[in-house]
């Protein structure tokens, strides 16, 4: 069978830096490739070559055997080579149909053929699915898995030969991802052929039918996805092996230190009850929009409390940020760009912000000290960096999320709220943010954490409770727990309400 | 064919779908422009605001602001601000006069007297060129040099302000009176148009459609102009995705630049035309200090009209409400006898005041 694309050979320099140094790829009509690697490993620079936003300095790309060479994106779209990217890139003031067609609208001199377009729009999403959408509504009064399949709905609009997904599935719920992984095969089924770019083998095993390892910008294996082992693709994913991916000391749970009873709050929670003791760690889990991450934005104060009580150790009642970091809790937003991090500042600037104390004298704050506090966790976690004055937007999505969590330490918080901690990070970065949970838990801190990923849900977690619907069921021991009774709790019950 | 509205719409079709949409959001600026003028109406003693005269009076005054915010509205839809609208409407102002020539000067004075309408049209393309020039320089530098546009076009009101007074030799240039049509074009016309049904000599004299001055058909023709060029045309869609969105827009093979550089020069040629209002507004003189920070007025027009700083939103008809609410307080306030600085205050109340409702009928609609 010949390639639909191939890749022989890629390289890519930025100044000095190798991002691509001998990239391999082949994928033929009807095929899911998965590209595996780590963040860092090149997959964006390899993306931005395939869709025509950079040249490669040399290597071969061949197009159903002809030379491939986009010149810009809508070349690359006009070849037929489509992306769909990991931060949705839509248009969100514009309506649906727009989008499906942005830049290459159906014109008659300067005006747009409104009629065409609307039916060409309409025949795109009528192929992925999503026909129950009107055409003229505003993108961004669509859900996120909506959203995602009007980007997909443009590629196959466009009449694509190649579909590049880029993570799709990290702001999903387990449900559409199903419905997802169903579009991919009905697209494979006609002939385009897919590159599935993922950190999660599990969602690989599940659609690719081979795969390709990508380290240091170099193609460093590739295979049959069904015969090979986990191990064995996250073994080359890092370098080494990964001996341990969860791994779990002896942990002693110590007094309560949070509790919760009947907390509802502003929309969702309805109702949550939960006690978390000092050296354990507590899951969470349940569809996106259960309302789990509005549970532990009530407990941090940052959402109005309207019934129920909240403790943290002695204190009661509710609280804002600024108290709740006094009593010694600290919280890890979802949303690491626009919430948890702030970019364009220094990673000792966002290390130390919760607590700017005692990093000068007379309440000045010196960078000096404020670099030399970060240091050790630069160290220790590690946090792969230049140096603690770097610019935190420099960093990849894992060591940022480090830099995260760090700020709780350094803060020395007793009650740790983790929402989806692990979220678009590496493999190599989760595991060792996993080790972190870890040491934590044994040096007798206190975990929350929420997860939509659940084999680490039971892999890091003690105990885990399922939220559904806004309301938290009881916390069962992990053991008490298979990755198919917790789907069913978040979605068994949801059915039932 | 089913056209989509300027701020793009929301599910469903037909005219109740419309008005739950953005036509809804038009309907209630709409409102609320009905309702200041009402205000005035009751406050203002034995009736005198709700005089025809009165209104023809409203509909002069906000030309300039409704003209110039054409443009701005296409450079905010896109996510841009033109700071420089006042010194563009300067511009043009200037260089019309100066293409007529100072007064004392007798070759152009003659030259006017035997070209009365060529000169004049001469006089209007350059002040309406120097402007537009002026706008594709601001889009020149802030795609050529990828600068903000707020420092960019926070230069460029210098520039184009000291061009002006140069241009002026500093002071205000006044070309051969009363014999061009261009002083003309902001007369009030709405007393004379109804003489005519009592006099036939006047009726066959007049054009029946000097019912409004020709300045307010000019505002009326570019307001069909600009909602077109929005709605219907590639490039007007291509302006709310680069201000919705500009990476994806990128992405899509959207010629960001290009869309930002019409931008900017539809911004400088609308407020080109402004000028020209102006110039006939403050009785036909080239007056280089002429429609100081009217930028901030355009702008607010924009804004009350419905525009979002973010990009993506707004209207023209919007801004054409913005524009007549901004001077129905204005002259409004005039009449009851404010003070100047208590006009200040209101307007710059109001002006939060649309900005915060509009924020929270966002929030509502999630």
């Amino acid at each position: 069978m010949t390639s639909r694309l191939e890749m022989r050979g890629v390289r890519r320099s930025f100044g000095a830096t190798l991002a691509l140094r001998g990239v391999e790829l082949t994928v033929a009509p009807g095929e899911v490739m998965a590209l595996v690697g780590e963040n860092g490993a090149g997959k964006s620079t390899l993306m931005k070559v395939l869709s025509g936003a950079i040249a490669p300095d040399g290597g071969e790309l061949r197009l159903d055997g002809e030379p491939y060479a986009p010149a810009d994106p809508l070349d690359a779209r006009q070849r037929g080579v489509a992306m769909i990217y990991q931060e949705l890139a839509l248009a969100p003031h514009l309506s649906v149909m727009e989008n499906i067609l942005l830049g290459i609208e159906p014109v008659r001199g300067p005006l747009v053929r409104w009629a065409e377009l609307r039916r060409r729009a309409v025949a795109a999403l009528a192929e992925v699915g999503l026909d129950q959408v009107a055409p003229e509504t505003q993108v961004r009064r669509l859900a996120i898995a909506q959203q995602q399949l009007v980007e997909i709905a443009r590629a196959v609009a466009l009449d694509c030969r190649v579909l590049v997904l880029d993570e799709p599935t990290s702001s999903l719920t387990a449900r559409d991802i199903e419905k997802l992984f169903a579009l991919i095969r009905r697209l494979k089924a006609r002939g385009i052929a897919v590159v599935y770019i993922s950190h999660f083998l599990e969602e690989v095993r599940a659609i690719s039918d081979r795969f390709t390892v990508l380290r240091d910008g170099e193609t460093v294996g590739a295979g049959v996805t069904a015969g090979t082992p986990s191990e064995q693709i996250i073994a080359l994913m890092v370098g080494r092996n990964v001996a341990e991916l969860y791994p779990r000391s002896v942990r002693t749970p110590g007094p309560v230190v949070l509790s919760v009873t009947n907390l509802a709050a502003e929309g969702k929670p309805l109702a949550a009850s939960l006690e978390l003791r000092a050296g354990e760690v507590l899951g969470i889990s349940g569809l996106v929009g259960a309302g789990r991450t509005e549970l532990m934005r009530a407990i941090f104060g940052l959402r109005r409390v309207l019934a129920g009580e909240i403790s943290v150790g002695a204190f009661g009642g509710a609280a804002d940020p600024q108290q709740r970091w006094a009593q010694r809790v600290g919280l890890v937003s979802e949303d690491r760009k626009t919430e948890g991090l702030a970019l364009g500042l220094s990673i000792a600037d966002n290390l130390t912000l919760a607590r700017l104390s005692g990093l000068g004298p007379f309440g000045l704050v010196l960078p000096s000290r404020q670099q030399a506090a970060c240091a050790p966790w630069i160290a220790k976690i590690p946090i792969k960096c230049q140096g603690p004055a770097q610019s935190i937007g420099g960093l990849s999505g894992g060591n940022q999320q480090k830099v995260a969590i760090a700020r709780l330490l350094h803060a020395d918080v007793d009650v740790l709220l983790l929402d989806e901690p692990t979220r678009g990070i590496d493999v190599g970065s989760k595991a060792q943010i996993y080790q972190l949970i870890d040491e934590l838990a044994v040096r007798g801190k206190a975990v929350l954490m929420i997860s939509s990923y659940i084999p680490e849900l039971l892999g890091v977690c003690d105990r885990i409770a399922v939220m559904s619907r806004g309301r938290l069921g009881p916390a069962r021991p992990r053991s008490d727990w298979d990755e198919h009774q917790l789907i069913t709790a978040a979605i068994g019950q949801e059915e039932a309400a | 064919m089913s056209a989509p509205s300027e701020t793009a719409k929301s599910s469903g079709g037909g005219l109740a779908a419309f008005f739950k949409g953005p036509g809804g959001n038009l309907l209630g600026r709409f409102l609320a422009l009905v309702l200041v003028f009402a205000f005035f109406a009751v406050m203002v003693n034995e009736g005198k605001f709700y005089t025809l005269r009165n209104l023809e009076n409203i509909l002069r005054q906000s030309c300039v602001y409704a003209t110039a915010g054409l443009g701005m509205t296409m450079v905010i839809i896109a996510a841009g601000i033109d700071l420089s609208a006042g010194s563009l409407i300067a511009i043009s102002v200037v260089a019309t006069a100066w293409v007529l020539g100072p007064d004392d000067n007798g070759g152009v004075r003659l030259f006017v007297a035997q070209h009365p309408t060529l000169a004049p049209l001469l006089a209007v393309s350059v002040g309406v060129l120097s402007a537009t020039l002026a706008g594709l320089f601001n889009g020149t530098i802030i795609v050529g040099l990828r600068l903000m546009p707020f420092i960019v076009t926070l230069g460029t009101m210098g520039m184009i302000r000291g061009l002006a007074k140069g241009l002026a030799h500093e002071k205000d240039i006044y070309p051969p009176g009363d014999e061009t049509w261009i002083n003309h074009i902001m007369d009030p016309r709405l007393a004379n148009w109804i003489a005519r049904f009592h006099d036939p000599a006047l009726a066959a004299k007049t054009s029946p459609w000097a019912i409004l001055p020709a300045g307010v058909w000019i505002l009326f023709v570019g307001v069909i102009v600009a909602s077109f060029i929005l709605r219907y045309t590639r490039l007007g869609r291509h302006i709310f995705a680069v201000g919705s969105n500009e990476e994806t827009a990128r992405l899509c093979g959207v010629r960001v630049g290009r869309t930002k550089l019409f931008v900017y020069t539809a911004c400088g040629f609308f407020c080109g035309v402004a000028g020209l209002m102006q110039y006939s507004y403050i009785g036909g003189i080239g007056q280089p200090t002429s429609a100081v920070s009217y930028e901030l007025f355009v702008i607010a027009s924009v804004i009350i009209g419905g525009a979002s700083f973010n990009g993506g939103e707004g209207s023209i008809l919007g801004t054409l409400i913005g524009a007549l609410t901004i001077t129905v307080l204005y002259t409004g306030g005039q009449q009851m006898g404010w003070p100047k600085w208590v006009q200040e205050i209101v307007i710059g109340g109001i002006i939060i005041g649309a900005v915060a409702l509009d924020r929270l009928r966002h929030r509502r609609q999630g």
